[in-house]
């Protein structure tokens, strides 16, 4: 028993000091590149764009790649965030912060929904239960005409100024817009990078490796997916908010299945369940539309070449490969 | 615990009347049993005999068709899965069952973590104090303690097994219900694994599921066997061994 207590008082085996430290530090170094993401962009609008999809990734892979669960459906959490958003700032005369509130709060209500219905059921089934409910959230904005102008989109979301403390901010500035959905960005991951390593975010991962052996440990595995879905429904309703302050309005084409395929494409790409892997995921594909579509209408094309080789060759995606090659 | 629950009664766990139907399959017939405290009870018997069965409707992994399970005293018969742990009684699968991509530690710890914390999103999960100490503790008992900082898939066969135990003890149970724990494994971990879990018995009760008969009568001290979905009989390891009818439909054949 000496000897036990003794090896077991020496510290752990030392492992790569540095990736450590990047890995507690993931939030902080995250934002670092956020900050300086629009400095090295073509224009900033693309940044804002990458910024906010970023968002929308790294809220759709809580779900897809820490618990394990593919949504086919996730564009209807992005999608009511944006209509809340906007409905609250145009119907009801709404400041922009308590407008974002309303998104965040309608992207969990949605999730609660959507999670509630389709929560029992797993892999194939849940990603068709989720894109069928998602399907009737696009029917229930698109005939809700009055609130939300159908097909022709929700318009006249226009806020100029943002005030902060007295501050005001020029919001038609590009740069400025930039820095100021950053810093919303920036507080998601860091509220999402404590989430990951709280005791619920080890609940989460376990879930994901074992569903039986979770529960056979003591764990409500419908309980702790339904919270999840939740949470990840938050942080898509946030981008969600965000992207209809950024566009002054809202297209009904956020509801789109499209939106749903689009960011299990960036996930993927970017590598699922890395704390970053997401963002790099939108960020490589927004700028291969953009830079593809100077050349060719086809960019499409082009993209999904890039998407079924990066499946194929680094299924860890692009961020997930780097941080392997990384840690050996 | 609630006031209902008989923590000191010589019966821990009791079937009354418990069948199992799949479709028009009976795999459980009729089975009345007891389990004493702080014993070890073998349930074996022929391959289709319905021990897993059984095993399934003592842990709770489903409900029987008809009859009653009581644990110390207390109706659990629809009580759900993951409340299992939190009344004292801890599984291992026939099937190794860990959580692979977590690290051997992590295994413990968070099974450790479900009787402290189970939706805290918020609080830092390093510090929830003596978790890692305690997990470690445990890795240390099933022998584990120097591949703590393994990846669970990377261990042996022998050792998620070990591990299975560990995460089982994490609950700190009182009755530890184990199906098949030495089922593909060699010889010497079989041995190993046998003498941990004679090691465990000694503050706990367990249950035991087994297919190889010779396996368990030297450490059991109560043998049940089952056969076709019935009880066919039951009693110390020698009485078993002289019930003509268990010598007719196991012992007959070459034994396992």
């Amino acid at each position: 028993m000496n000897e036990l207590s003794q090896t077991l008082t020496q510290p752990s085996v030392a492992s790569a000091g540095w990736f450590d430290f990047a890995k507690r530090h993931r939030a902080i170094l995250a934002s670092i590149f956020v900050l300086v993401f629009p400095l090295v962009m073509p224009f900033t609008a693309l940044a804002v764009n990458i910024l906010i999809y970023g968002l929308f990734a790294v809220g759709f892979n809580l779900l897809f790649g820490y618990l394990g669960l593919l949504s086919f459906g996730h564009a209807a959490l992005f999608g009511t965030g944006a209509y809340l958003c906007g409905i609250a700032i145009v119907h009801f005369g709404w400041s922009w912060y308590a407008a974002i509130v309303m998104g965040i709060l309608g992207g969990a209500v949605m999730a609660a929904g959507i999670g509630a219905l389709a929560i029992r059921t797993r892999g194939i089934y849940f990603a068709m239960v989720t894109m069928a409910l998602s399907q009737c959230v696009f029917y229930l904005f698109y005939q809700a005409v009055d609130w939300t102008g159908g097909e022709n989109g929700l318009r006249g979301i226009n806020v100029r100024t943002i005030d902060i403390l007295g501050l005001k901010l020029d919001f038609i500035n590009p740069l400025t817009r930039y820095y100021v959905i950053a810093a919303f960005v920036i507080l998601a991951l860091f509220v999402l990078s404590r989430i990951l390593a709280s005791p619920f975010g080890a609940v989460i991962e376990a879930v994901r490796e074992n569903e039986a052996r979770a529960r056979a440990s003591g764990y409500d595995v419908t309980r702790t997916r339904l919270i999840t879905f939740i949470l990840s429904g938050a942080f898509c309703g946030l981008a969600g908010a965000l992207m209809a302050l950024h566009l002054s309005i809202v297209p009904i084409e956020i509801l789109h299945i499209e939106t749903s395929g689009m960011v299990v494409m960036m996930s993927l790409l970017g590598g699922m369940g890395t704390f970053f892997g997401p963002f790099v995921g939108a960020a490589v594909f927004l700028l291969l539309e953009n830079l593809v579509s100077i050349w060719t209408v086809h960019w499409q094309l082009i993209v999904g070449a890039v998407f079924v080789v990066c499946v194929l060759f680094f299924p860890a995606g692009i961020w997930g490969t780097i941080l392997k090659r990384i840690n050996k | 615990m609630t006031t209902s629950t008989d923590t000191s009664s010589k019966v821990i766990l009791r079937t009354t009347g418990v069948s199992k139907k799949f479709g028009k399959f009976v795999a459980l017939n009729n089975i009345s049993a007891e389990f004493s405290r702080d014993a070890i009870t073998s349930i074996i018997g022929p391959n289709g005999a319905g021990k897993s069965t059984y095993f399934n409707l003592l842990s709770g992994a489903f409900p029987p068709s008809s009859g009653k399970v009581e644990f110390e005293g207390r109706d659990v018969t629809n009580v759900a899965q993951h409340e299992f742990a939190h009344m004292g009684i801890a599984k291992s699968f026939q099937i190794t069952n860990v959580f692979p991509l977590l690290t051997t530690r992590e295994n413990v710890r968070v099974g450790l973590q479900a009787f402290v914390s189970r939706y805290d999103i918020w609080r830092p999960r390093a510090k929830l104090p003596g978790l890692v100490e305690k997990a470690d503790a445990l890795l240390a008992l099933v022998g584990l303690w120097d591949r703590r900082e393994r990846l669970a898939k990377e261990l042996a066969h022998g050792e998620q097994r070990a591990l299975e135990i560990g995460m089982a003890l994490a609950a700190n149970p009182r009755l530890v219900l184990l199906d098949e724990p030495t089922a593909g494994m060699s010889p010497e971990e079989t041995r190993v694994m046998m003498d941990l879990i004679v090691k465990l018995s000694k503050e706990r009760t367990v249950i035991l599921v087994e297919h190889k008969m010779k396996l368990v009568m030297g450490i059991s001290d109560r043998v049940l066997v089952l056969h076709h979905g019935e009880l066919l009989a039951q009693g110390t390891p020698t009485e078993v061994r002289q019930n003509e009818q268990v010598k007719r439909v196991y012992l007959g054949q070459r034994e396992h």
